[in-house]
C-alpha cells in the first residue's frame, strides 16, 4: 500500500523484516497454499529450526469472495445463495441461520409453522454429519490412514444424494428460504431417510473400530496439540474445538433457538481419555460423538414430521414468505451452531427501513477464529504434528477467507 | 446482569464519561463507549466476577456513510458462565483521508479473538487498532489499494497495470 504515513505500514516492515531475519539463523518453510493437508488454499509460513516449528504464520484469503461486499448491494433473500459458499460443506447451516437471523428483525419468527421448522433442523443436522464425515475421513489421510477417508465419503454420498433430492443441488443448496422453504420434502424422502439412519449407524460402529481406537492414529494424536479451555476461550474458538477442550458449550442448547429446545441430545465434551484434555484425539472424539447425537436429532425430527406434523395437500412451505423484506432500522447480531461452531451474522438494517437491502453484514466464520489459535498451539511442536494440529481444527477455507 | 447494572458498574469504576449513550429501542440493545477507554472496559467486564465477558463473539467495523462520516466498531460480547450477551459500540467522526485513518485502542491484549477481527476492519474499512501488534492485512493482499467495504470506494480498473474487465 502505497501510503505516506509510516504508521500503517510499519507492521508491514516489521513482518518483513522478521522473515529476512528467519532465513539467515532459521529456516522458512511454506506449506501451502497447494499443500493438501491445509483443506484448502491456506499458506502457513514455518519458521523451523531443524524438525521443530518455532512460529507459525497463517495467510489467508486466497479464497476471499467478498461476501459482505455482495451483501451491501443485495437483498436478504438473493444474499442466501452467497451464504451457501461460506462454509460450503454445511451450507444447510449457514442459510438456517441468516434466515433466522432476518426473521427476527421482521419479527415474524413466531409465525413460522413447526413443521418448516423441523424441516429445517432435519436438513441442518444431515448437513452437519455431513461435515464431520468430511473432517474425520480427511483427518484419517491427514495422519496416514487412507481407508476411513473412502469410507466416510461413501457414507456422505448417501447424505448429498438425500439433500439433492430435497434441493435440487448436491452442495450449495439455497433450500432454505426466509419465511419458509423452497419446497416442501419429496414424498417418500422420510422413509429414505429412516433407511439412511439404519444403514449409517453399524457403518459409525465400523468407522470407530477401524480409526478412533486404532493404536497408530491414537500414537498421532493425543497428547498432541493441547489447547486448553481457557486459552480456547480467549481466541474464540468455538464449536468441536471449544467442546474439545472440555466445555459444554452448545449454542444449539444455550439459546435454544429453532425447536432444538424440542429435542433429546447431550452433549458431547472432551474428556483427556486418551491423553490430556483439549488435544487432538479429543476434537476428533467429539465430532464423531456429534455424528451420535445428530442421528438421535435426525430421528426424532423424523418421528415428528411422520406422526404429528405429517404432509398435508394444502401444506404450503412459501405461504408465510414475506412479500418485502425490509426490517425496521435495527442492527442485530444472529448466533447459532454452525457445523464448525459459532456462526454469526450481523445485520445492520437500512436507516431508512424502506430497502431491500441491508446496510452491512458483518459474517463472522467459526472457522475463522479457530484458525486463529493455531500459531498459539503450533509453537514448539514437530513439523509432522502441526499436520495432526491443522487437521483437527477442521477449517473450510471458504468460510475462514468469505 | 441488566444493562443498567452493567452501566452502573461501568460508571462507578470509571467515571460519568465512559458511557456516552444507551441504544434500546432495537432487539439487542447496546452501550455506546467513550472510545478511549473501551480497551479498559472490556478488560473490566472479563475479568470482573460479576459480568464474566470472556467471550469475544465478533467485532465489525462500520462505516456509517458518506453523509455521517463516522466510523465506528461494534463489539458482541458473550458470557459463558453467565450465558448472556452484550453489545457495545464506539465511534468517531472522520474525514475519510487515507493519510488518517480513523483510529481507536485495539482489545487484542484483552481478547485474543480480537487480533485477526482487527485486522480484517483494517483491511476492508481502514479503521487503524492501536496498540495491536501485528496490524496487516489479512484478506486482502499486502499491496491493495484503498477499503473495499468503505461507502465511498470505487472499484479500481487497473490492477499492476493490468486492465480489469
Amino acid at each position: 500500500m502505497d501510503t505516506k504515513n509510516p504508521t500503517y505500514s510499519e507492521a508491514l516492515e516489521r513482518y518483513a523484516r522478521k522473515i529476512a531475519e528467519a532465513s539467515t539463523e532459521d529456516m522458512v518453510l511454506n506449506m501451502g497454499p497447494q499443500h493438501p493437508s491445509t483443506h484448502g488454499v491456506l499458506r502457513l509460513e514455518l519458521i523451523t529450526d531443524g524438525e521443530i516449528v518455532k512460529e507459525v504464520i497463517p495467510h489467508i484469503g486466497y479464497l476471499h469472495r467478498c461476501f459482505e461486499k455482495h451483501a451491501e448491494s443485495l437483498t436478504y433473500q438473493q444474499t442466501i445463495p452467497f451464504t451457501d459458499r461460506m462454509d460450503y460443506l454445511a451450507s444447510m447451516n449457514n442459510s438456517h441461520i441468516w434466515s433466522m437471523g432476518v426473521e427476527r428483525m421482521l419479527g415474524i419468527a413466531q409465525d413460522i409453522p413447526k413443521r418448516i421448522e423441523y424441516i429445517r433442523v432435519l436438513v441442518s443436522e444431515l448437513n452437519r454429519i455431513g461435515s464431520h464425515l468430511i473432517a474425520i475421513g480427511t483427518y484419517g489421510i491427514d495422519i496416514g490412514a487412507f481407508t476411513p477417508f473412502l469410507w466416510c465419503f461413501r457414507d456422505r454420498e448417501h447424505i448429498m444424494g438425500m439433500l439433492e433430492w430435497v434441493s435440487g443441488s448436491r452442495m450449495l443448496y439455497n433450500y432454505i428460504w426466509i419465511g419458509g422453504l423452497f419446497y416442501d420434502l419429496p414424498v417418500g424422502f422420510e422413509e429414505r431417510c429412516r433407511d439412511f439412519v439404519n444403514y449409517f449407524k453399524p457403518k459409525l460402529a465400523e468407522l470407530n473400530q477401524l480409526l478412533t481406537d486404532n493404536q497408530i492414529f491414537i500414537s498421532r494424536t493425543a497428547n498432541v496439540g493441547i489447547l486448553p479451555m481457557d486459552v480456547a476461550i480467549n481466541y474464540g474458538c468455538s464449536g468441536p474445538m471449544l467442546r474439545g477442550s472440555g466445555l459444554k458449550w452448545d449454542l444449539r442448547r444455550i439459546d435454544g433457538y429453532s425447536v432444538y429446545p424440542e429435542l433429546d441430545f447431550e452433549i458431547p465434551i472432551g474428556k483427556g481419555e486418551m491423553g490430556a484434555v483439549g488435544d487432538c484425539w479429543d476434537r476428533y472424539k467429539v465430532r464423531v460423538d456429534e455424528i451420535e447425537q445428530s442421528l438421535k436429532i435426525v430421528e426424532q425430527c423424523l418421528d415428528r414430521l411422520q406422526k404429528e406434523l405429517k404432509r398435508t395437500p394444502d401444506f404450503d412451505p412459501r405461504a408465510k414468505l414475506p412479500r418485502k423484506i425490509t426490517p425496521k432500522p435495527q442492527d442485530y447480531y444472529v448466533r447459532g451452531e454452525g457445523a464448525k461452531g459459532e456462526l454469526g451474522f450481523y445485520f445492520i438494517a437500512d436507516p431508512d427501513g424502506r430497502s431491500e437491502i441491508p446496510f452491512r453484514v458483518k459474517s463472522r466464520g467459526p472457522s475463522f477464529s479457530n484458525l486463529s489459535a493455531l500459531p498459539a498451539m503450533a509453537k514448539g511442536v514437530m513439523i509432522a504434528d502441526l499436520i495432526a494440529i491443522v487437521g483437527s481444527i477442521d477449517f473450510v477455507l471458504g468460510e475462514v477467507d468469505r | 446482569m441488566s444493562l443498567e447494572e452493567i452501566k452502573l458498574l461501568l460508571t462507578d469504576k470509571f467515571g460519568e464519561n465512559v458511557v456516552i449513550g444507551e441504544e434500546t429501542t432495537g432487539l439487542q440493545p447496546a452501550l455506546v463507549i467513550d472510545p478511549d477507554y473501551i480497551a479498559d472496559v472490556c478488560l473490566e467486564l472479563r475479568n470482573n466476577p460479576k459480568t464474566y465477558f470472556d467471550f469475544l463473539s465478533c467485532l465489525s467495523g462500520v462505516d456509517y456513510g458518506i453523509e455521517a462520516g463516522r466510523f465506528g466498531v461494534v463489539y458482541h460480547l458473550a458470557s459463558i458462565p453467565y450465558q448472556t450477551q452484550l453489545t457495545l459500540k464506539i465511534s468517531k467522526t472522520n474525514n475519510r483521508d487515507l493519510e488518517e485513518l480513523p483510529s481507536f485502542p485495539s482489545i487484542s491484549s484483552v481478547y485474543h479473538a480480537a487480533d485477526w477481527h482487527e485486522r480484517e476492519a483494517y483491511d476492508m474499512l481502514g479503521i487503524f487498532f492501536e496498540g495491536h501488534p501485528d496490524l496487516r492485512r489479512i484478506l486482502l493482499p499486502d499491496d491493495w489499494d484503498g477499503f473495499p467495504l468503505r461507502k465511498d470506494y470505487k472499484t479500481a480498473e487497473y490492477y499492476k497495470g493490468i486492465k480489469i474487465d
